[in-house]
């Protein structure tokens, strides 16, 4: 199972959770997973978020692949100057 | 509109134009003469972008009118390089990364042109005080003050 | 569960790690570059923008018929000339004012006339019917539960319950970990303080300028001075509503950018007067119209506690950071409160981000959007907290630094990271230990930048002399067309000299993301890289075909050509001259591509020393000297590099000491202009130290991390901090201009 962690908002709508743990192989298997798993979330997800893989950081990520063991944050997405 | 007919020398060469009445030098030479080296960076004489020699006397053309440039001589930077050779400031502003946008290069180029004709020898508190007139927001000033300061010691051997 | 090589791919350089000369140089010196105001089309119009002297007000109508009417006036816009259901709706509405006018400078309407002369008599002739409504335009006014409400569509975010009225407030983010409260239970020490911040400019020389040239059949050109023409182009399609293909963007030479031209604000407006006109038009700003709409930063308060145990071990840490981003959400809190103790490894860690609109411009990103706040915070309160404890503040930093495979303060384990070598730099430097003089104090600060990536597209064209003719989408703020020829330079084996890069327009390249987040050297440089040797490969195959052996069997080393081994046969090396000259007879052209959404960018930290003196008499501060000391992971070009540090030191010490956006009762900005928004000139400084600490970054060949933006996050605290030791009392407002610094000293008295 991939370990997502959340950042600090979005627990409310994680029902409480700041940790989930969902079976994906990419970072879009992994976004669905957790939308569908926490309606909640989607509306957060649909806008778009960057991600971290294994301390990895990417602004976008679609099909990123992911390890069974991989520890992934979902942030807002950056911007930069 | 009713517009001035002016006659000067900009950069060795005779030179006629018509200008508004409210038209700025800036503009004339940016917009008249195709000379757009001079930057405009405020319109208020704050930025030294658009600095200029008006009978050998340093001047931000945004503050002077067309009109006045009547029967004088101006330099801009187009003027400064002789042909293919580049002035020894143009040279050690490359050589130092003196730029980095290269936004207010004409302007300091022409500011510090201006001090070293003045004062060969100046200090760095000279070359800063001198330079106070010219922002420059990408450098933070380090590399143009010591390109400055290595240009007059060599002008100083030549 | 880190994948970690330990080194990077490539360690041993030629020409990378050297300072030659900018390809874009002689034309800088001479007048001759064009910038985004120097281009002229034939039949160019010129174009005004008619701005709100209110701060909030709901537009009645406007009138245009009389300016309409005026001789030598082409064309008048307004909200109406552009697509309601553009993607954006908050650019939409940023660029073109719709039901109210959200801020003192907001545009309402546009004009293209013959003339300068002709335009502005046109603007004044505009009736536009105001009903003026309250104004906010402080972050903690704007909070309140009576403060004047922008939008009624925003309701905050990030909340439970979900609230039932609309505010100001858009979002509230919030990250960490562990549990604050018992931490601060094991503290010795605690310091906990208010801060606040006013908002900065970027400042940049060059106001924005645009000329477009939209055709009667919808398809038209813009040049124009951005960060991203890529973005110009996709957002003004969809402002204007057409295909994307119609439009082709070029990017001037920009003059200054540092995130301020990552957003569109005159060139959908000088477009659309385009379109309506038939004819080019040029839109330029003055820098009135740059200070009043253009894209300011956040101006903050927060509330920082840290607590720590005598030994200086941190054991929680909290922030609440409330940032004002001018008339639309998205002002940079969460990037604020990631970064706020991102230099230190926290047990206990809770940080907290409030996105807040106002009646102020809508913000933009200024180098490191958002973090140079949090970090002024934060850092102030580290110093604070290690002179409680009577620890050398250096150590306190190393003690609780962030370092590889631990936990950041955001979440995620950090991978190979500079921060310690930056603080271990410092503590070793001469500076560090040099007397000072009365009324001089010494302050440090620790900075943290992500960096980012993103989509990047490069193309390496092999010339028929064997020179090298190189395309990037990215515009050069900073002359990264250097650091590219350098790195093109050293995967080819030949030399800088060889290599020439240019910016290619929108058309001529496939799609790049905005030059921000510090991610051109390491982005662009990657695709650089890649496309050289994409086209490294084909300059062996076609080697291989003059040979007529197995393209495998040649390798390419020293910028030649040459057989892999004994049994690949017996051949003179053919340089890369060589076989260009014989590339018709071979196959015809020769280049190299790469495509990417690039991952792999390395975080950045750097630790600055500063040394000030405050006059106790008048307050006035003066930075007497300053030393940068950052993570470059491996500088390709390093005089750029140090360039780059100094360039973000000096703008912090405006941040710190000077620059100031001022409102007045009535909403409007009291300082629009260079007079009175103060940007420090070159007497204001010292010289600026710098120390390029590589710590290569391994998602990049090289070690590349970018440079830019975190050199401006240490600035405001490290000075806040010597100043703080200067007068004596701790200053918590920026900027610490004389009166500001002068009450505190008083009431300290």
């Amino acid at each position: 199972m991939v370990k997502v962690m959340l950042w600090g908002s979005l627990k409310p709508a994680a029902e409480g959770k700041a940790e989930i743990h969902v079976e994906a192989s990419n970072v879009k298997q992994m976004l669905d997973a957790i939308g569908k798993a926490h309606p909640g979330l989607a509306p957060v997800l649909e806008r778009g978020v960057s991600v971290a893989i294994d301390g990895q950081m990417h602004r976008v990520a679609g099909y990123e692949p992911l390890r069974e063991d991989s520890e992934v944050y979902i942030f807002p997405r950056l911007e930069g100057g | 509109m009713h517009q001035v007919h002016v006659s000067t020398k900009i950069n060795g060469d005779e030179i006629e134009y018509l200008c508004e009445t409210d038209e700025t030098l800036l503009d004339v030479l940016r917009d008249k003469l195709g000379l757009t080296g001079a930057k405009e960076g405020c319109g208020s004489g704050d930025c030294g972008a658009c600095s200029v020699m008006l009978d050998g006397r340093l001047v931000c053309s945004c503050l002077v009118l067309g009109a006045e440039a009547q029967d004088r001589e101006v330099e801009t930077i187009e003027g400064m390089a002789d042909g293919e050779n580049l002035h020894p400031l143009q040279s050690k502003f490359l050589e130092h990364a003196a730029l980095q946008c290269g936004i207010c290069t004409p302007g300091v180029l022409i500011a510090t042109k201006a001090l070293l004709e003045k004062n060969p020898d100046p200090t760095e508190t000279e070359v800063r005080y001198w330079l106070a007139g010219n922002l420059c927001r990408c450098t933070g000033y380090d590399k143009i003050i010591r390109a400055v300061m290595d240009t007059a010691a060599d002008m100083r051997g030549a | 569960m880190l994948d970690k090589p330990n080194k990077p791919e490539k360690q041993k350089f030629n020409v990378v790690g050297t300072s030659p000369l900018r390809p874009d140089g002689v034309d800088k010196v001479t007048g001759r570059a064009r910038f985004g105001a120097d281009m002229v089309a034939p039949g160019m119009l010129v174009g005004k923008i008619l701005r709100s002297p209110h701060a909030h007000a709901r537009i009645r109508s406007i009138d245009v018929s009389k300016a309409e009417a005026l001789s030598g006036v082409k064309a008048v816009v307004t909200k109406d000339d552009f697509n309601a259901d553009a993607e954006d709706q908050d650019v939409l509405y940023n660029i073109m004012a719709r039901e109210k006018a959200l801020y003192d400078g907001h545009a309402v309407a546009a004009v293209a006339a013959i003339s300068q002369s002709v335009a502005r008599r046109a603007l004044a002739l505009i009736e536009v019917d105001y009903e003026v409504l309250p104004h906010v335009t402080d972050v903690d006014e704007a909070m309140k539960p009576d403060a004047p409400v922008l939008h009624d569509h925003i309701f905050t975010e990030g909340v439970e319950p979900k609230p039932t009225k609309p505010s100001n407030i858009a979002q509230r983010y919030e990250f960490g970990h562990g549990d604050v409260e018992e931490g601060f239970s094991e503290a010795d020490v605690i310091v906990e303080r208010n801060f606040k911040t006013a908002a900065t400019h970027q400042g940049y020389i060059e106001p924005h300028a645009c000329l477009a040239n939209i055709a009667n059949d919808g398809s038209g050109e813009l040049w124009c001075c951005t960060q991203g023409h890529y973005m110009v182009r996709n957002t003004c399609a969809s402002l204007l509503g057409i295909d994307v293909s119609r439009l082709r963007v070029t990017a001037s030479e920009i003059g200054g950018g540092f995130g301020g031209k990552t957003t569109v604000f005159i060139e959908p407006v000088a477009a659309a007067l385009s379109r309506k006109a038939g004819r080019p038009v040029k839109v330029v700003m003055s820098r009135n119209e740059v200070f009043r709409a253009s894209g300011p930063t956040s101006s903050t308060s927060s509330r920082i506690k840290i607590g720590a145990k005598k030994d200086g071990t941190i054991t929680a840490a909290e922030s609440e950071l409330n940032y004002q981003g001018g008339a639309f959400a998205g002002a940079p809190a969460d990037l604020g409160a990631m970064c706020s103790f991102a230099c230190y490894v926290l047990k206990n860690v809770r940080t907290i981000g409030y996105d807040v609109v106002t009646n102020r411009p809508k913000q933009a990103a200024y180098r490191a959007p958002g973090a140079p706040m949090a970090a002024f915070s934060v850092e102030s309160v580290v110093e604070e907290l290690a002179g409680k404890i009577g620890m050398d503040p250096i150590e306190f930093r190393i003690k609780n630094a962030a370092r590889e495979g631990e936990k950041s303060s955001y979440g995620p384990k950090f991978r190979q990271v500079g921060l310690v070598e930056t603080l271990e730099e410092a503590k070793a430097h001469p500076h560090y230990s040099a007397p000072l003089g009365p009324n001089q104090g010494r302050g440090v600060s620790c900075g943290f930048w992500f960096n980012f990536g993103g989509q990047t597209s490069t193309s390496l064209s092999i010339n028929i002399d064997g020179t090298v003719a190189l395309a990037v989408g990215t515009p050069d703020i900073g002359g990264s067309r250097a650091s590219m020829c350098l790195m093109a330079a050293e995967e080819l084996g030949i030399g800088y000299e060889q290599v020439r890069a240019i910016i290619a327009d929108t058309s001529s390249l496939g799609y790049n993301d905005v030059t921000d987040g510090s991610r051109v050297t390491f982005a662009s440089g990657k695709a650089t890289i890649m496309a050289a040797r994409d086209s490294i490969g084909k300059l062996c195959e076609r080697a291989a075909k003059m040979w007529d052996i197995s393209p495998d069997a040649v390798v390419w080393e020293e910028g030649h050509a040459k057989p892999a081994g004994a049994n690949a046969g017996e051949f003179e090396p053919l340089s890369l001259a060589e076989i260009a000259a014989s590339a018709e007879s071979t196959g015809g052209p020769i280049a190299g591509h790469h495509e990417v959404n690039a991952s792999g960018a390395g975080t950045s930290f750097a630790t600055h020393i500063v040394d000030s003196e405050v006059d106790p008499e008048t307050g006035r501060v003066q930075v007497t000297r300053y030393t940068v000391i950052q993570d470059a992971g491996k500088a390709v070009h390093p005089a750029y590099v140090e360039g780059q540090f100094q360039g973000g030191a000096a703008q912090g010490i405006g941040w710190a000491i000077n620059e100031e956006y001022i409102y007045g009762e009535d909403g409007r900005l009291q300082n629009a202009g260079f007079l009175d928004y103060r940007i420090p000139v070159a007497s204001d400084l010292p010289m600026i130290d710098t120390k390029i600490v590589e710590v290569p970054n391994l998602g990049h060949p090289y070690g590349v991390r970018g440079v830019g933006e975190t050199s401006i996050v240490p600035p405001l605290a490290a000075i806040a901090n010597s100043v703080s030791a200067a007068a004596g009392v701790r200053l918590t407002e920026l900027p610490m201009s004389p009166p500001r610094v002068l009450k505190a000293i008083d009431e300290n008295k």
